[in-house]
């Protein structure tokens, strides 16, 4: 197990929004964390990318302990998380939003390394390179923060709702693009979705979170096929 | 004509100087959105530091840089130790709006009597290391010196390195990145709070920059209660404002402006209109471009 969460309980004032949630993730799975809005999955993800405090419980991806570090040292980690609602800063150039993520690592080569690769991988983005972030449509920054974040090289991605104000068939693109790049790189993948059924189609295994605690977890195509996820949370 | 002239060089001066410090204020509106009233005594500061180095070796080309290390050190220590505190301690409710402001308020006179306390309250003096007269042109002096030239050159070629340093290194991205967004700078592995503390040293040089170079174009005179200074932070702020508080090359526009027009009604309308003219121009801008003089459609981002 590479990314193991015991009883973590996060505390917004009086409101438990996660609540003693235990489950863990394999090194090179993408695992879907689902649930319906306000199940605490945002809370979850941004308690182990370290923006928010947990009250309580553990969590830790190999040897480094998430729940004791800020965002900047876990990224030096290989935790990179790409926060709601295209995470990309609208005021600098798309080639801007693309360097920012390799800043840290001080290396001018490497830098301009990852950045071809990331440009080969995602053409949309090199014909927009001078531009500023927020003349891209909705999918194209969506690969932006995707790009963003492979510049730091991370071994576990935290991913919140990429799908999220995207027209169908550009969720479909971006599912497709995060299940290849990620198996193809060996990244663990922790997606949070409200598009249940998109994450848990390109998924190896799924957790469905209700009310800030873990309902049911197992792999991807048994809640696919599960009757009660299906009802619940797949709509049919 | 030639009297148009020479006002036209002495609002550019003045300008040029006013920049400074509205740079200084811009650098730290963006790296942690507090407006600095402090500025003023940590260039009043610098200066005096300024001052010691010249007693010691006689040379005002040492105390420059001296004087804006000096600034950069106090800033940077102001931040580290008393505003990071502040900002987290202050940071929700109504009182995160006005405790930064409170605070700097606050700071100006602590700076300002620790100055009288080692330095005493009388005047020091600073000479000037160029020439404060004007050059000749036929049989009119004009309201440029080799003082004044110097001033000007100095303000250009800072305002270009601090240009530099923003645009083209990766220092300059982290510091653009982490003032429109910090959330997502610290996800992409930037260190944003060492990167504020750097900017309130970009910020404390600048401010010394302008102390040094505003005692030499003036009188020489330096004293805690220096109403040059008073006017170098009211004259920068408003300056700042009227660039729109977010942008470097919005406080150079608005520094030069103001000097401008300051100097058209001290020339053409009389000195006592000065202080008026630079609030009411503050008043204008924010009635009708609260943005600033060069704000795009976005606007500024909290």
């Amino acid at each position: 197990m590479s990314l193991v969460i015991e009883s973590l309980t996060v505390e917004h004032g009086a409101i438990r929004a996660v609540n003693n949630v235990s489950f863990s993730v394999k090194k090179g799975e993408l695992a879907a964390l689902i649930g319906a809005n306000g199940a605490g999955k945002t809370t979850l993800l941004r308690t182990l990318s370290g923006l928010n405090k947990a009250s309580h419980g553990k969590a830790h991806w190999l040897d480094t302990n998430l729940l004791h570090a800020k965002p900047e040292q876990l990224v030096r980690h290989g935790v990179s998380h790409v926060s709601e609602g295209k995470s990309v800063i609208p005021e600098l150039t798309v080639e801007e939003n693309l360097e920012i993520g390799a800043l840290w690592r001080r290396n001018k080569k490497e830098m301009s390394q990852s950045k071809a690769l990331i440009l080969e991988l995602f053409p949309r983005l090199g014909e927009r390179l001078l531009q500023r972030a927020d003349t891209l449509s909705g999918g194209e920054r969506q690969m932006l923060a995707l790009g963003r974040s492979l510049m730091s090289k991370p071994e576990l991605l935290l991913l919140d709702e990429p799908s999220l104000g995207l027209a169908p068939l550009v969720v479909e693109q971006i599912f497709q693009s995060i299940r290849e790049l990620t198996k193809t790189m060996g990244i663990t993948v922790l997606l949070v979705e409200q598009n249940a059924m998109g994450a848990l189609k390109i998924a190896d295994v799924g957790i469905v979170l209700n009310l800030g605690a873990v309902a049911i977890s197992g792999t991807a195509s048994s809640l696919i096929a599960d009757p009660a996820v299906r009802a619940a949370y797949l709509g049919y | 004509m030639f009297q148009l002239l020479n006002t036209v060089l002495i609002g550019i001066t003045a300008g040029s100087i006013y920049s400074l410090m509205a740079i200084a204020m811009v650098l730290v509106w963006r790296s942690t959105r507090v407006v600095n009233f402090a500025q003023a005594g940590m260039a009043l500061l610098s200066t005096y530091f300024g001052y010691e180095i010249i007693h010691m070796s006689g040379s005002y080309w040492l105390a420059l840089p001296i004087a804006m290390l000096a600034g950069a050190a106090v800033a940077a220590t102001i931040e580290l130790i008393f505003m990071r505190l502040l900002l987290k301690h202050s940071s929700q409710g109504a009182i995160a709006s006005i405790a930064p402001i409170i605070a700097t308020l606050g700071l100006l006179g602590l700076i300002k009597s620790i100055i009288g306390y080692f330095w005493g309250n009388q005047d020091v003096t600073i000479d000037s290391p160029f020439s404060n007269v004007g050059f000749t042109l036929g049989s009119h002096t004009l309201a440029l010196s080799p003082m004044k030239l110097f001033i000007l050159l100095a303000v250009v070629f800072l305002t270009l390195v601090l240009s530099l340093i923003f645009q083209k290194t990766n220092l300059g991205l982290a510091l653009r990145a982490s003032a429109y967004s910090p959330e997502i700078s610290r996800l992409a592995g930037i260190k944003v709070d060492l990167v504020r503390t750097f900017g309130w040293s970009l910020a404390g040089a600048a401010g010394g920059a302008a102390g040094m170079l505003q005692t030499a174009n003036g009188n020489g005179t330096l004293s805690p209660d220096s109403l040059e200074f008073s006017l170098l932070l009211a004259f920068g702020f408003i300056a700042a404002v009227i660039g729109g508080l977010d942008s470097l090359i919005g406080a150079v526009l608005g520094a030069l402006l103001l000097g401008l027009v300051l100097a058209f009604v001290l020339t053409y309308v009389g000195g006592s209109l000065v202080f008026i003219t630079a609030f009411v121009l503050l008043l204008v801008v924010l009635l009708i471009r609260p943005g600033g003089i060069i704000s795009q459609k976005a606007g500024r981002r909290a």
